[in-house]
């Protein structure tokens, strides 16, 4: 067991005060220590994107970032995306009506990586490019990306933006 | 109740969206790597890092006196195991040399990869390191890598099977030699189909725990219930006492379908320790131990009259195996050459396989399975016989194509084609493609420095695999015969479950199949919850691989819902005084002819069966559930034309698909939207395969593609959306008329892109290429004919 070390950190809403092994991955201090499940793991080298989350507002992928240096931010993972309601996010909602999803594996790292590319892209038009170049780095190999392009165009659109 | 009463009479056809997405798009599933159980151990592979060599000696000593390991174990260790791991193909007549494969390596290792040793301990970081600390001596051997030259036997995988070569199969129709002798023109390629990955982005996982004489596993697995008929024979298990789950999957293509060492190695471990054992594979291994696909030589011959009819096509396919035989190893160029004349009417024809092992890892079956290899060699032959004859590559195949009035149609293989209509696809891809409108664009591009090409790919394909007698251990020779169970369960309260042998990770049964169901018991598909992957809730199953889960699976669904609804037919009669002829089913119940007010609910049904006795027919059996066993008569021949378009920079050689048409023919749609995205899915499979993937190991056996970084799995940003279509003809062969859809993009793709590239890049006087077609081979095939254009 390596060095212990105090990690003060605030998940989906809910600040956390957690002690963690200094080499433990965000995305293993997510899973394990916090049971939040949705962020997958895919490739380990930060390729697939399947790890996806937000810190402070920006997508990270949290099997290359180590549960320590994210001390003082804000995570949010897939959990905390739909409203404390239960009503789905428009990227969800868009990924259920699109069909952007088939295994599902990828799709919580979409779905973060896709919530960040439209709150960077600011108020103007969002295209099919603009999309497809956003999501570079995250990889499916189910749908062929079609119905995620348009899943994300679909979200874009309902969050106020004009599709282009 | 109140659904089920407003439900719309037909569901069928409908583009439902998925019952399955809300727990994926909430981060709600789970997945083999979300599950813990208390008191659950971890395990880590120890792995050659040598291609081939003998094992002199493993010191595990400083590993076990890590903190938090509780056991490492190798090969030695597990030799109470009755039977290596299992290949499951044995053709009657065919001499196989099968090496043996044990979960941990006996003695040699044949591979990078190849399981040396296994650490379990109290957590996966403590594994990993402990992992690190196992010392291995090797002794290297002799290498070989190459296919071909593994074929000479020089160096020997296996120096006591004394060859490479692990079989031959032939299959033949018609004179090929007369054909060819007697043609007008002749051609030949030599084609590489080069071997790529099946990379589902969730890696294999698996959970075992052994408990009071009782195993249970989870695994991310396409197979459950033959991963339990496994362990029964390997361990001494009794069946009865193995459960096996496939919780949610993450994608498969054909990788999960093996029965793998680290299942193996899980279940032994548990049962040694009393404690459940947990393996997440890493991407790493994945790339290197999960098994590969394609991986073969194909030498090619086809052949013509001048007037372009096609009279003769031979094939001599030589597959890289890699170091074993896995399930299916051996088969997949037969499944391919099943359907080696593709949409023609080729009277003459022959296809001869040589296996042949090789220091690397194990092929199997990935997204199509032969089929793709078969699809791209005679549809890129049939573009380089068009260029022979100066003919349009589009009429030719159009002179050639099986007429839609010939259907069944049987060809000189003896195998039965279902039904088909090629032309009606391909009429309908150039009606979306507009080819005049492409070539003036193709001219004016060159100008300014870009060379659009156009491929085209007409496929047929066999899936649907069953039936069990043509496939089983006295057909084909696979191990086990391949049909489909349901067991359907109407609940007291008038919601149903079905539980179906398949064994889905992605494609969507959960929904398909309750639109189904939901037609034919008066609900709605919100009531029918579809129950996959479990061998102790359901009846035996086969899993779900070969584009079979609809057309048997889901066939055996319809015909249990069926049965039972026969039942509540008489039921309703009964209730009504009635005939039972006059009860008909829809509009949300079983009602009476010309009498709609007059029937009953599924749920006021099930309440005479399960509840209240005297409302059932004197005599009937109580209760409302149907099991049953499908097995067709026939395999299913799905069909299409693809057309790919695409430009490539003549300076640097990148290739890139501007635009994609498909039009596919799967027979009647269940969900539309869910063929959509079969189809997306595997032609982008496809086009990684034609573009930029490709399993590379170099002359030392060392893999040199190990991970996504260099593994060029395609991303959004490479691809374009896709513009498709469907006709739709219905297959005889079962009540659904349906066919298989999950490989089709696939089968279908490779050619495509292939043959727009050659089309692309003919003008330079290059008029042949093989995958994969990376801007390195495509800028030195450039550079070879002296450069671009200026």
């Amino acid at each position: 067991m390596g060095t212990i070390v105090p990690l003060q950190i605030t998940v989906n809403g809910q600040p956390l005060q957690t002690p963690v092994e200094a080499r433990v991955l965000l995305v293993h201090y997510l899973r394990d220590t916090l049971g939040l499940t949705g962020t997958h793991v895919g490739c380990d080298t930060s390729n697939c994107g399947a790890c996806t989350c937000l810190v402070d507002g920006e997508s990270v992928k949290s099997c290359t970032v180590l549960a320590v240096q994210c001390d003082g931010t804000e995570v949010t993972t897939i959990e905390g995306m739909a409203g404390a309601d239960g009503e789905l996010h428009p990227l969800q909602q868009g990924f259920w009506d699109e069909h952007g999803l088939q295994c599902g594996y990828c799709t919580p790292g979409m779905i973060m990586a896709a919530a960040d590319l439209i709150e960077r892209h600011g108020s103007g038009p969002i295209s099919e490019e603009d999309v497809r170049q956003g999501l570079e780095g995250n990889l499916c190999r189910c749908t062929g990306y079609h119905n995620i392009v348009k899943a994300v165009q679909a979200a874009a659109e309902a969050m106020g933006k004009v599709p282009a | 109740m109140s659904t089920i009463e407003q439900a719309p009479a037909k569901h069928v056809g409908r583009s439902l969206r998925r019952k399955e997405d809300p727990r994926l798009i909430t981060g709600r599933a789970q997945y083999v790597d979300d599950i813990t159980l208390h008191g659950m151990l971890h395990m880590a592979v120890v792995r050659s890092p040598e291609a081939h060599a003998r094992i002199v000696s493993i010191d595990t000593a400083a590993a076990s006196a890590m903190d938090g390991v509780t056991a490492v174990f190798t090969g030695e260790d597990l030799s109470d195991l009755l039977a290596p791991l299992p290949m499951a193909w044995a053709p009657p007549g065919v001499e196989m040399k099968v090496p043996e494969r044990w979960p941990l390596a006996r003695g040699t290792v044949n591979h990078v990869g190849d399981a040396v040793a296994m650490v379990v301990g109290e957590d996966k970081y403590v594994v990993a390191d402990a992992a690190q600390a196992v010392v291995v001596e090797y002794e290297p051997l002799a290498v070989v890598v190459d296919l071909e030259e593994a074929l000479k036997d020089e160096v020997l995988v296996h120096e006591s099977l004394g060859t490479n070569k692990t079989h031959e199969w032939s299959m033949g129709g018609g004179d090929v030699a007369a054909a060819i002798a007697a043609a007008d023109v002749v051609v030949e390629q030599r084609i590489v189909n080069h071997r790529i990955a099946g990379a589902p982005i969730e890696p294999r996982g698996v959970i075992a725990e052994y408990r009071s004489g009782s195993l249970t596993v989870w695994s991310s697995t396409q197979v459950p219930h033959l991963l339990r008929l496994f362990f029964a024979v390997q361990m001494g298990i009794a069946e009865d006492h193995v459960r096996c789950i496939a919780p949610e999957v993450g994608g498969g293509f054909g990788g999960k379908l093996q029965v793998c060492a680290e299942e193996t190695l899980c279940a032994w471990a548990s049962k040694q320790l009393g404690r459940p054992v947990k393996w997440i594979e890493t991407r790493s291994e994945n790339m290197a131990v999960s098994h590969h696909g394609r991986d073969q030589v194909d030498y090619v011959t086809i052949a013509a009259k001048s007037d372009g009819t096609i009279t003769a096509f031979h094939a001599n396919i030589i597959q890289d195996c890699g170091a074993y035989l896995g399930l299916l190893t051996p088969m997949i160029p037969e499944l391919g050459a099943f359907v080696m004349t593709g949409c023609y009417k080729i009277p003459n024809v022959k296809t001869d396989i040589t296996g042949v092992l090789t220091n690397k890892y194990i092929t199997d079956a990935i997204r199509g399975a032969g089929r793709p290899e078969m699809t791209h060699m005679l549809e890129v032959m049939i573009d380089q016989l068009a260029a022979r004859l100066e003919m349009d590559p589009i009429e030719l195949r159009r002179k050639n194509f099986i007429p839609a009035d010939e259907f069944p149609y049987e060809t000189p293989y003896g195998i039965t084609y279902d039904s088909g209509d090629y032309a009606a696809t391909l009429d309908r891809a150039l009606e979306m493609l507009d080819m005049d409108a492409l070539r003036a664009e193709q001219a004016s591009l060159r100008e300014q420095g870009t060379l659009r090409g156009v491929g085209f790919s007409t496929y047929t394909e066999i899936c649907g695999l069953a039936p069990s007698r043509a496939v089983g251990p006295k057909g084909f020779g696979l191990g086990i015969g391949l049909y489909e169970s349901a067991l359907i369960r109407v609940h007291p309260t008038g919601t149903v479950t079905v539980f179906t042998g398949t064994s889905p990770h992605g494609q969507g049964h959960e929904t398909g199949f309750a639109q189904i169901v939901a037609d034919r018991l008066g609900t709605d598909p919100s009531c029918v919850e579809v129950i996959h992957g479990d061998t102790a809730t359901g009846p035996m199953g086969l899993g779900t691989y070969g584009s079979r889960s609809l057309s048997v699976g889901g066939v055996a669904a319809a015909h249990a819902a069926e049965k039972l609804a026969e039942k509540c037919r008489e039921i309703v009669a009964f209730n009504l005084e009635a005939n039972v002829a006059d009860i008909e089913v829809g509009d949300g119940r079983f009602s009476l002819v010309g009498d709609p007010d007059k029937g009953m609910t599924l749920a006021e049904i099930a309440g005479c069966a399960y509840i209240d006795a005297t409302a059932m027919p004197e005599g009937m059996e109580l209760g409302l559930e149907q099991s049953l066993i499908y097995d067709p008569s026939n395999f299913v021949f799905p069909f299409g034309a693809h057309v790919c378009v695409i430009d490539i920079d003549a300076v640097t050689g990148k290739a890139e698909v501007v635009r994609w048409i498909a039009v596919d023919d799967c027979g009647p749609a269940i969900n539309p939207m869910l063929i959509d995205g079969q189809i997306h899915g595997g032609i982008v499979h496809a086009i990684g395969q034609a573009l930029f993937e490709r399993i590379s190991y170099d002359e030392n056996g060392q893999l040199e593609t190990g991970s996504f970084v260099s593994y060029a799995l395609p991303s959004a940003a490479e691809l374009p959306s896709f513009e498709t279509d469907r006709t739709e003809t219905p297959s005889p062969v079962n009540s659904l008329g349906v066919k298989g859809v999950g490989e089709a993009g696939t089968i279908a793709a490779s050619a495509a892109v292939t043959n727009a590239v050659i089309d692309a890049l003919r003008p330079l006087g290059i008029d042949f290429i093989n995958m994969p077609l990376t801007s390195m081979r495509v800028w030195e095939a450039i550079q070879e004919k002296g450069g671009a254009p200026a």
